[in-house]
């Protein structure tokens, strides 16, 4: 197998009193797109900045591209592209100069007037940092993390405060990005946006992983999916149970209603066309119910607000 | 316009870097108008009243303008390599300037190279102008080439001292503390340090006045510009306020 893009082993961190990162272990295959989730104050933050070499693990390990972040700093600094939540620009500093310095500052940087055409930064480029909105600065920040033509990149939020347009104008990047066989690690508060881009996704809470797969692996390994199919009134759900696997409820919810909660999968959707054949029934919809990954992440870290 | 997003990392090559760095931070510092203030402009007004300062404070024997021009001159050196610069850095520290640089290929000698650089061609420029400014209001230098040798020395070295004082001031406090700081220091050092106003002219203190970076530096100008040797006495001060500094930044430095 390909030695891992981003290894953090038995990582811990800790400010004060508070224990930020709890024993944490999770892998980035390269050429990925690995998304982080986890409430506020789960310790992604603290996780990817150990990995961008700001902080030295006080116990575990944390290997980039096969190298230690810290000690081998700057053979990793030019490959590795970061994003950080907020700041980065001198106040007075204008987006485009800003822009260029970071560019000038590597061997091969991407042309810069087309990365700004790209990520739409092109009315601002005079305007001073301070200046600048939430989702402007988001975008530039972006650009600065990506114009040294990195093999991998960590982008922390790399959609807050962006709006729609400019969301997709970043997953489609992203996505570019991945195509091109970039690395990239990202967190996000946004479901849909790890969904959508991530080939890997690791839920983070309290400092530990606590859930790892893909999309449809977190999805499916929940219990709570559904399906739902209207046929006449008055059906013998009793019978209908005895023929699905033992642990799959069926209602009848309104008359001519029926909702089958258990373990969905294709066996159970034939079993059910079975029976309703053998019953002589017509089922007039038939629709499956899959928990979504913002389910399965509420169910893995509570609802309680953080 | 396509992007070519496939990897190709590098460094550029560090004298490109260096170039890059230097020509960024001088274009902030004179975007910068309070910058340019303390760097240019105090000291251009200090050098103007200094030609008519025997009818405020008496400043001892001699025309006022000799007397005066040397202190502007170290208080010019003293407002980019310690007020400025650490405000500066306060400020880098707080909008993690130095964290996004820091993450970069830019290593932290040529971040602070790009520092020292800027530096030196901004002072080159205050002094020269400062001189020029001077030698039209009528101010004689003493002590001929020789002494334009003490002020380049004596430049480096309280350059190094005062930088120093101020990347450990930036370096530990927040940039607000920094900026009050900074402020205070450069007004108390002004009036009282031994700048701008002889240290014969403090009576008693001028003894201990004479082991501040200020003093040394602003005593060391007049002495030279008066035609005689500093001496060793301010070369040893600033080398040891330098390196006393420069050490307890080096361990205490949090660069956010």
């Amino acid at each position: 197998m390909n030695q891992p893009a981003v290894e953090v082993v038995d990582l811990v961190m800790r400010y004060g009193s508070i224990t930020a990162v709890d024993g944490l272990n999770l892998t980035v295959a390269p050429g990925t797109v690995t998304a982080i989730l986890g409430p506020n104050g789960a310790g992604k933050t603290t996780t990817i900045e150990t990995c961008e070499g700001f902080r030295a693990p006080q116990s575990g390990a944390v290997r980039v591209l096969g190298l230690d972040p810290i000690a081998d700093s700057r053979s990793l600094r030019p490959r590795v592209g970061v994003m950080l939540q907020s700041g980065g620009a001198w106040s007075g500093v204008r987006a485009h100069e800003m822009l260029r310095h970071i560019a000038s500052l590597h061997a091969h940087p991407l042309d810069v007037d087309a990365l700004i055409e790209r990520l739409g930064m092109q009315t601002y480029g005079r305007t001073p940092f301070r200046r600048l909105s939430g989702g402007q600065q988001q975008r530039l920040s972006l650009a600065m993390a990506i114009v040294g033509r990195p093999e991998l990149v960590f982008l922390d939020e790399p959609t807050a405060g962006l709006d729609p347009q400019a969301r997709h104008a970043t997953w489609d990047l992203i996505t570019e990005l991945r195509d091109s066989g970039v690395t990239t690690v990202l967190t996000t508060h946004f479901m849909d946006e790890a969904e959508t881009l991530s080939d890997h996704i690791h839920i983070v809470d309290d400092g530990t992983l606590i859930a790892s797969g893909t999309v449809a692996e977190l999805s499916e390994s929940g219990a709570k999916n559904t399906v739902r199919f209207a046929a006449r009134a008055g059906l013998d759900v009793e019978s209908l149970m005895l023929a699905l696997p033992h642990d799959t409820k069926v209602d009848e919810v309104s008359p001519g209603a029926y909702v089958i909660a258990g373990h969905v999968d294709p066996a159970l959707l034939a079993t059910l066309s079975a029976w309703c054949a053998g019953q002589g029934v017509l089922t007039e919809s038939v629709l499956v119910e899959r928990q979504t990954l913002e389910d399965r992440f509420l169910e893995l870290t509570g609802k309680a607000l953080r | 316009m396509t992007l070519d997003l496939f990897p190709r990392p590098g460094a550029a090559a560090p004298a490109a870097m260096l170039r890059s760095q230097v020509s960024m931070e001088l274009r902030l510092l004179l975007r910068n108008g309070e910058q340019l203030l303390l760097t240019l402009v105090i000291p251009l007004m200090l050098l103007i009243a200094g030609t008519h300062s025997d009818k405020v404070v008496d400043l001892g024997v001699g025309r006022p303008i000799d007397i005066v021009t040397p202190g502007v001159l170290a208080l010019a050196i003293m407002s980019t390599s310690f007020t400025s610069l650490a405000i500066a850095t306060g400020f880098e520290r707080r909008y993690g300037v130095l964290k996004r640089l820091g993450a970069s290929p830019l290593p932290r000698s040529g971040l602070m190279l790009g520092k020292i650089g800027a530096i030196v061609l901004v002072e080159a420029a205050q002094l020269v102008v400062l001189c020029v400014v001077a030698r039209v209001l009528g101010w004689h230098p003493h002590g001929g080439v020789a002494a334009f040798g003490w002020l380049a020395l004596l430049a480096v070295l309280g350059t190094a001292a005062f930088g120093s004082l101020a990347l450990l001031i930036a370096g530990t406090l927040r940039a607000e503390a920094t900026l009050a700081v900074a402020n205070l220091v450069y007004v108390l050092l002004l009036v009282g340090g031994g700048l701008i106003v002889p240290l014969s002219r403090y009576g008693g203190a001028q003894h201990a006045l004479k082991l501040l970076p200020s003093g040394a530096l602003g005593q060391g100008l007049r002495d030279a510009f008066h035609g005689t040797s500093p001496g060793l006495l301010p070369i040893v001060v600033l080398l040891v306020w330098a390196a006393i500094a420069g050490v307890l930044a080096a361990r205490t430095f949090k660069w956010e």
